[in-house]
């Protein structure tokens, strides 16, 4: 049956639906209303769960930790400058190989003050050792959150897992969503009672966070790396299996239209929705557009990328952030990506809708039109803003 | 009630071998309270000193140096854990932790802690600054102290806040109205353990302040380190006490308070400071003022 659920709701409720057992968060808006969810869960006594109100994002992902350590499911859920408090932890949960699943309604970071939807406080921990899932619809927060359980205590894996959905366009708006019955979402994420790594027990004494020397510390980070590079596969798996009991059909990438395209769109979170629209529009003129949704930005989906890319004249990247002083933080991972193809499209950027500004079929439109040739070399493109940094290609803001 | 030697256990929960320097007293704490704490006991082990020299599996106890300031807050999670499991029964969850990581970067967590009535213990063995790093001031370092950032200089002699504002970690604990909360000393073992085994009976949170003297840091011998430890309590640089359930109680007083000079005389971190009268003056009077404060709301 279907429900109206806005994102925080449809995130809580997967936590719900997975039995998480402790629960540690602080409020940030706009990610706040997903514990007040789950606390009135507990309160009315529909979750059995632990509920840590802890003094900080930085003790929330502490407790999270200690509670994975003696083998608990846990969740926590931030952005923006509570996910920048929470940073130290995060290298270390991933460091630790302890699972647990976040929650993120994408925000911007602060100064100027701003508390709308971009996605430069998840990217900037796109090197962190977490997985990072991006859902682009209410729907997608729900199934990606139970599957992330799955993912991140799988044995091949133990990593932990973002789920990251962009405030108030996802996190506050409500959407139709089709949740599975409790009793299928309990046997699809059951509770793990034997763990595969170590934990901390009395019965078994043994040492956690210790210091490992230069001579060894390649070897803990290459099989950190591999773990992560090769989630890929239990991600496709899990996916699989979910499939087969949600009818929803989901892959690392998400392709629309890209088998005969000549422009290809990149990108993550909701705007991938709108530049469908953009593309029924384009393609109603004659432009032969495709998308690709990276639904799974960590690990990088690169050969999926690539086979959907074929053989398009450009790509180009959407980058709804900006790594200051070079390009977006989606694109450098496409031009790797696509480097040691013999013949390569031109790979472009635009940077839109930081800080919440509205991105409409037209601003796609706008980042099409910029793809027509004429444009120099490997460009990085503000189609939404109204100036620009010396030496940077910009075009004028669009009114819209 | 109190901790009697010739009932001390001998078992001991450290394997004998490590990387302290000579005469350390926080490990000497450390190996004291699992004596008492026993080997149902996991230990949460914020950055410093004794989490560095626990490497390569000292403890007999399951042990996670976690990170600078987050102790109370992973312990949290564990306390919170283990009761969603139904194992909370007869675990000790056990933060050791030095004075900068509790009275400095970790405060706010380990209020959080206290305030949530997490059921943990957590002692600060405090050893007046920070020497993992190497001797750098911090918030309970005392008036005069030379360390490597309030160093001795034509300007300044070192640390200048005067006596008396350094934090008071037992009354900031206090004030949260926590269960059971001490201060104690390496120079008074039995006390010392005897406050941990009331501690460990405290369902919600304990704290206990130890004062650990530092050789290598405050430029001491090696085998004065106890007497140093003993003097700081004689001269009152140290009062022991404990706040159980709202009771104040000294739990060792003294008909006559030593001079300060005798606890200074022994540290090279106050050498400066044994020919300035007028700096020796003033740690007296701090010293005798926060003993007046703090004593005369005692049984």
């Amino acid at each position: 049956m279907a429900e109206f659920w806005n994102g925080n709701m449809a995130a809580a409720r997967a936590v719900q639906q997975a039995a998480a057992q402790v629960i540690a968060a602080y409020p940030i808006t706009p990610q706040t209303h997903t514990v007040e969810y789950l606390s009135q869960f507990v309160a009315d006594g529909d979750l059995d769960a632990r509920l840590i109100k802890v003094e900080s994002e930085h003790s929330a992902l502490s407790a999270c930790a200690g509670a994975a350590v003696v083998g608990a499911r846990t969740f926590t859920a931030s952005c923006s400058q509570g996910l920048a408090l929470m940073t130290e932890v995060v290298y270390f949960t991933s460091g630790m190989r302890f699972p647990v699943v976040m929650a993120v309604a994408n925000r911007t970071m602060s100064v100027p003050v701003n508390i709308w939807p971009d996605h430069q406080d998840t990217l900037v921990l796109r090197d962190s050792g977490w997985l990072q899932l991006y859902a682009s619809n209410v729907q997608e927060i729900y199934d990606l959150m139970l599957c992330a359980f799955r993912i991140a205590e799988d044995d091949a894996v133990a990593l932990p897992c973002m789920v990251s959905y962009d405030g108030f366009i996802l996190s506050h708006a409500s959407e139709p969503v089709t949740p599975l019955p409790s009793d299928v979402a309990s046997a699809f994420v059951p509770l793990r009672t034997e763990h595969n790594r170590p934990l901390m027990d009395p019965a078994s004494p043994q040492q956690f966070g210790e210091v490992l020397f230069p001579d060894y510390y390649p070897d803990f980070e290459l099989k950190k790396h591999r773990a992560l590079a090769d989630a890929d596969a239990v991600i496709e798996r899990v996916f699989g299996e979910y499939a087969t009991i949600s009818g929803r059909d989901y892959g690392l990438i998400d392709c629309h239209d890209t088998a005969d395209a000549e422009i290809v769109l990149v990108g993550i979170g909701s705007m991938m929705q709108t530049a469908r629209v953009a593309m029924a529009q384009l393609r109603a003129q004659g432009v032969k557009v495709g998308i690709v949704n990276l639904r799974a930005f960590r690990p990088f989906p690169a050969r999926a990328l690539l086979d959907a890319i074929g053989g398009a004249r450009v790509v180009c990247v959407l980058d709804r952030d900006i790594g200051y002083g070079t390009s977006g933080m989606v694109y450098p991972d496409v031009t790797r990506s696509l480097f040691h193809q013999e013949k390569r499209p031109d790979v472009l950027n635009f940077i839109i809708g930081t800080g919440g500004k509205d991105i409409t079929p037209a601003t796609i439109t706008r980042c099409v039109e910029l793809a027509q040739p004429g444009y120099q070399g490997q460009a990085v493109f503000w189609p939404d803003a109204r100036g620009a940094a010396e030496g940077i290609p910009y075009t004028e803001g669009l009114s819209i | 009630m109190a901790v009697k030697l010739k009932k001390l256990t001998d078992t001991e929960h450290l394997h004998t071998g490590n990387l302290a320097c000579s005469g350390c007293m926080e490990v000497l704490g450390f190996r004291h309270a699992l004596k008492i704490l026993g080997e149902n006991t996991i230990v949460i082990n914020q950055t410093g000193c004794l989490a560095v020299v626990m490497q390569m599996g000292v403890p007999k106890v399951p042990h996670f140096h976690v990170l600078f300031e987050n102790a109370a807050a992973v312990i949290s999670g564990i306390d919170d854990a283990l009761k969603a499991q139904g194992r909370r029964e007869g675990v000790n969850l056990l933060v050791v932790a030095g004075d900068g990581g509790t009275a400095d970067i970790g405060l706010s967590a380990l209020s959080g802690a206290i305030e949530r009535n997490q059921d943990f213990i957590y002692i600060c063995f405090d050893n007046e600054s920070y020497m993992n790093t190497g001797g750098q001031r911090s918030g309970t370092t005392p008036f005069g102290a030379r360390t490597s950032t309030t160093p001795v200089g034509k300007e300044t002699a070192g640390e200048p806040r005067l006596p008396d504002l350094r934090k008071d970690m037992v009354e900031i604990i206090a004030a949260h109205q926590i269960p059971y909360v001490a201060s104690a000393s390496m120079g008074y073992p039995l006390d010392f353990m005897s406050k941990v085994e009331r501690a460990a009976q405290v369902r919600g949170p304990s704290y206990i302040h130890c004062h650990a003297p530092c050789p290598t840091g405050w430029g001491v011998e090696s085998c004065e380190m106890v007497n140093v430890a003993r003097l700081a309590v004689q001269t009152g640089c140290v009062l022991l006490y404990e706040v159980s359930q709202g009771q104040r109680k000294l739990t060792k007083r003294f008909g006559r308070r030593r001079p300060v000079k005798d606890y200074l005389v022994h540290q090279a971190r106050f050498r400066h400071v044994l020919n300035d009268d007028e700096a020796l003056a003033a740690i007296q009077q701090g010293v005798d003022d926060r003993y007046e404060t703090v004593a005369n709301t005692m049984a």
